[in-house]
């Protein structure tokens, strides 16, 4: 992997051992493939920034792994549940390992979409309009007086999305209300709750904040201009089908409110080391909260490298630093 | 992209947070401009306006997402069409390769001719004569890297862009993405539990006349067919070479499942019954081992003429050592005898399926009852789409194929592709309770949504007041419902 690259002096030729980080990878989520493809970039990186680093899944091998042979610290590289839920961080802090990235309960509350959406429009952040409702409420109520009184509130068009989830799975917009029944039954596929939020049309942006050691900092934001006018999973995934602008084409004064905002989340949630906010900015140029990633996407195509370049860091070694820092 | 980057830097124009200790990774955390970052492409492809149009379908799918799951051991795939490799002799097969190499390496480890060794190409012709192609000639024989390379040499050979090729429908994916790269318009002909229905070929083969399409060929699997478990009757075997001498068709018969029946002799192959209507492509994947890409294409002399120009011009020849060690397995080991091992374990493990199916399955479901091959196509009851309904079955730890993929017209969303070449019997009766219950649990969800008469919505007054909407108040609603 490294062929070209020879470890930079900053791990060689010292009395201190290199650091040893087991990065975690895989899950048995909707979100492997992404996992995989994001814990093999972080691998390379921190190899590259002279840390000894394996990749592991988070298996029934795992916890009897880390106790034969101990890391200093974990870099979870795992999207979707368990990863981004808090449950491997509650047992990770159970084990004592220490890990990069935010703690259980506050991972439990930004997993949850509308929940961390409540807390952050209580701090006085905005973010649009949304209901979240488990199918049991559609079967009781009746889908058609529930889904009415739905598009009649939040209009047209409307977001469906699970509860929870990442890499935009299951997400649709849904422009004609006779659209609407078959959209939540292909969302209620992956979870079984779902969110319909009021839609804003506006430039889409993906906020990256990274913690070093002097609090939350705000890297440029990445706007995101998918050519198809979604933002979806084949979107994200395939290079060429997306425009990503770094720093967005945002006015300085929008620029300055949506890392304010990015910051702000990162605050009132709870969050450590780093997290990507997606928001977008509506014609009036206000800047809405959508969802927070306590995990962000580290693949070849995701946002939050695009912003650590940006920022003029090396994403190896602010991932190092996180380690580093987690380790000691 | 690995080299563009400049190692550290050691001037942080701004402190970048606590100095860790000496060595330590991040010590020299850069901070500020690069001199020679080379900007990042906002396609993050330089040569995304480049591509041929023919790869603009190749993008990444959530399906190929969900699919990753499959390779965990929580999950039960019946998705995979993997033969049962391990049932082979290994140690064997592993010293019959060694002494290849350290015999006969001179040979083996060399280049070899375009249209294949020759002595394997007699071997072959032994093989297609259990399906009564008792004419063949070696000459006649292309040796390709699985056929799935003789296909698509065929299809280079005869299909130019905007062709009609005539295809089962639910057609096997990996023809289908052949035809595709070629730019060939793939027409679906409609199958039963007999395999091809001719009155639907005749009907397929006029409409096109009458629209001016050029049909190139008819691309079929007659035995245990991929995906749909069918095999086509031998009255319709006759009825199809009938049609194609009437309408001057040339068949393609794709044949890798042929000796896998459960019961009987094999049956007699379409190629047999007319040598000049038909390109037969083979296959030592199922037989004997996928991992060493050894199929071949039969065809009459003119057209192997240009097949193995084809060939020399994609890869200039079949890989040595594995044709070596498939005319070698032959020669020396029980290859038949080995077949009926393999058909014994995969008929074992077709009851497994068919009987948890019948057990278990919800009425309004069907399937096809296969007498040989890997596969059973099930229907699924009303309504229900087999790929919206992944992610439910991804969290339920079981994985099958949607319909869709089979097709190249966008149908089949009712349908999927279960296999049961991989699993042992007891996974693949658990793979089918769980299964039972994804369909079970997505009825439920039509049951509440298919009935919404969206056209008595009332008109839409949306709350301008941004703070009113906010739901549910009490977050318990959907902690309980997950």
């Amino acid at each position: 992997m490294s062929e070209s690259a020879p470890a930079p002096a900053a791990a060689t030729g010292t009395e201190r051992h290199p650091l040893r980080a087991v990065v975690l990878a895989g899950g048995l989520t909707f979100e492997r493939e992404v996992s995989l493809s994001s814990g093999t970039q972080v691998w390379e990186e921190l190899v590259r920034a002279g840390v000894d680093a394996e990749i592991r899944d988070a298996d029934a091998g795992l916890l009897p792994g880390l106790a034969a042979s101990p890391a200093d610290a974990l870099f979870i590289a795992l999207h979707g549940a368990t990863g981004e839920d808090g449950a491997l961080r509650a047992v990770l802090d159970l084990a004592g390992v220490p890990y990069v990235g935010s703690p259980a309960a506050a991972c439990r509350l930004a997993w949850d979409k509308p929940a961390a959406k409540s807390v952050v429009r209580s701090a006085g952040v905005t973010t649009p309009d949304w209901v979240a409702l488990p199918h049991s409420t559609f079967r009781e109520l009746g889908a058609g007086a529930v889904l009415d009184l739905l598009v009649a509130r939040l209009g047209l068009p409307l977001m469906v999305k699970p509860a929870s989830g990442g890499s935009a799975l299951g997400v649709q917009k849904v422009s004609r209300v006779e659209d609407l029944p078959a959209a939540m039954v292909s969302c209620f596929a992956y979870g079984d709750t779902v969110m319909v939020e009021r839609f804003v049309e506006g430039v889409e942006l993906a906020l990256s904040v990274v913690d070093l050691g002097n609090g939350p900092e705000a890297l440029p934001a990445v706007e995101i201009a998918p050519e198809s006018g979604v933002f979806d999973y084949t979107s994200r995934y395939t290079p060429g089908l997306t425009e990503y602008h770094t720093p967005a084409r945002v006015s300085a004064e929008i620029a300055a409110r949506a890392a304010a905002l990015a910051v702000r989340v990162h605050e009132v949630l709870g969050l450590a080391d780093l997290s990507r906010t997606d928001a977008i900015v509506g014609p009036d140029g206000d800047v809405h909260f959508l969802e927070v990633n306590v995990s962000p996407g580290l693949t070849e195509t995701s946002m939050f490298p695009m912003a650590i370049e940006a920022a003029g860091y090396e994403l190896g070694e602010v991932l190092a630093q996180l380690l580093t820092r987690r380790a000691e | 992209m690995w080299d563009s980057r400049p190692t550290l830097l050691k001037v942080p124009s701004t402190p970048p947070g606590p100095p860790a200790g000496p060595g330590q990774p991040g010590t020299h955390l850069t901070h500020g401009a690069h001199p020679h970052v080379v900007p990042r492409h906002p396609r993050l492809d330089p040569l995304a306006d480049r591509y041929a149009a023919r790869t603009h379908g190749m993008k990444t799918s959530e399906i190929r997402a969900l699919f990753s799951v499959v390779s965990r051991p929580e999950v039960v795939s019946l998705a995979g069409g993997m033969p049962a490799v391990t049932a082979l002799p290994l140690d064997a097969v592993g010293s019959m390769i060694g002494e290849l190499v350290s015999g006969m390496g001179a040979q083996t480890l060399q280049y070899g001719s375009g249209q294949g060794d020759p002595r394997l190409r007699e071997r072959i012709c032994d093989v297609m004569a259990l399906e009564g192609i008792s004419d063949a000639s070696p000459s006649e024989v292309v040796v390709t890297v699985g056929s799935q390379q003789g296909l698509d040499l065929v299809t280079r050979v005869f299909v130019d862009p905007g062709d009609v090729i005539l295809a089962e429908g639910p057609s096997y994916v990996g023809a289908l993405g052949v035809f595709q790269a070629a730019e060939a318009r793939v027409r679906h002909v409609a199958m039963d539990d007999h395999g091809l229905i001719p009155e639907a070929l005749e009907e397929a083969l006029i409409d096109c006349r009458a629209a001016g399409d050029r049909v190139k060929f008819l691309y079929t699997v007659p035995n245990f067919h991929n995906p749909a478990g069918v095999t086509l009757s031998e009255p319709r075997r006759e009825a199809l070479i009938a049609l194609a001498e009437k309408y001057d068709l040339l068949i393609i018969e794709d044949n890798p499942y042929g000796l896998l029946g459960f019961e009987g002799e094999p049956m007699r192959a379409l190629r047999a019954r007319n040598s000049q209507r038909v390109i037969y492509l083979g296959s030592f994947s199922k037989t004997f081992s996928p991992g060493l890409r050894v199929g071949w294409v039969l065809a009459p002399l003119a057209v192997r003429e240009k097949l193995v120009l084809a060939t020399e011009a994609q890869v200039l020849c079949p890989p040595s050592l594995t044709q070596y060690a498939v005319a070698r397995y032959l020669d020396t080991q029980p290859w038949r005898e080995q077949i009926k091992l393999f058909t014994e374990l995969y008929r074992e493990r077709r009851d497994a399926t068919l009987e948890s199916l019948a057990a278990l399955m919800p009425a309004g479901a069907a399937w096809t009852k296969p007498e040989g091959g890997f596969y059973v196509w099930l229907k699924l009851p009303h309504g229900l789409d087999a790929k919206l309904m992944q992610p439910r079955a991804v969290n339920a730890h079981v994985a099958y194929v949607p319909g869709i993929g089979f097709f190249a017209d966008g149908n089949g969303q009712e349908y999927m592709r279960l296999s049961y070449c991989y699993p042992e019997p007891d996974q693949i009766r658990e793979g089918v309770r769980r299964l039972a219950r994804v369909i079970e649990a997505e009825l439920d969800l039509h049951s509440t949504f298919d009935r919404v008469d969206t056209g008595t919505f009332r008109a839409i007054t949306p709350s301008t007041d941004s703070g009113t909407i906010v739901g549910p108040a009490n977050s318990d609603t959907y902690e309980d419902g997950r």
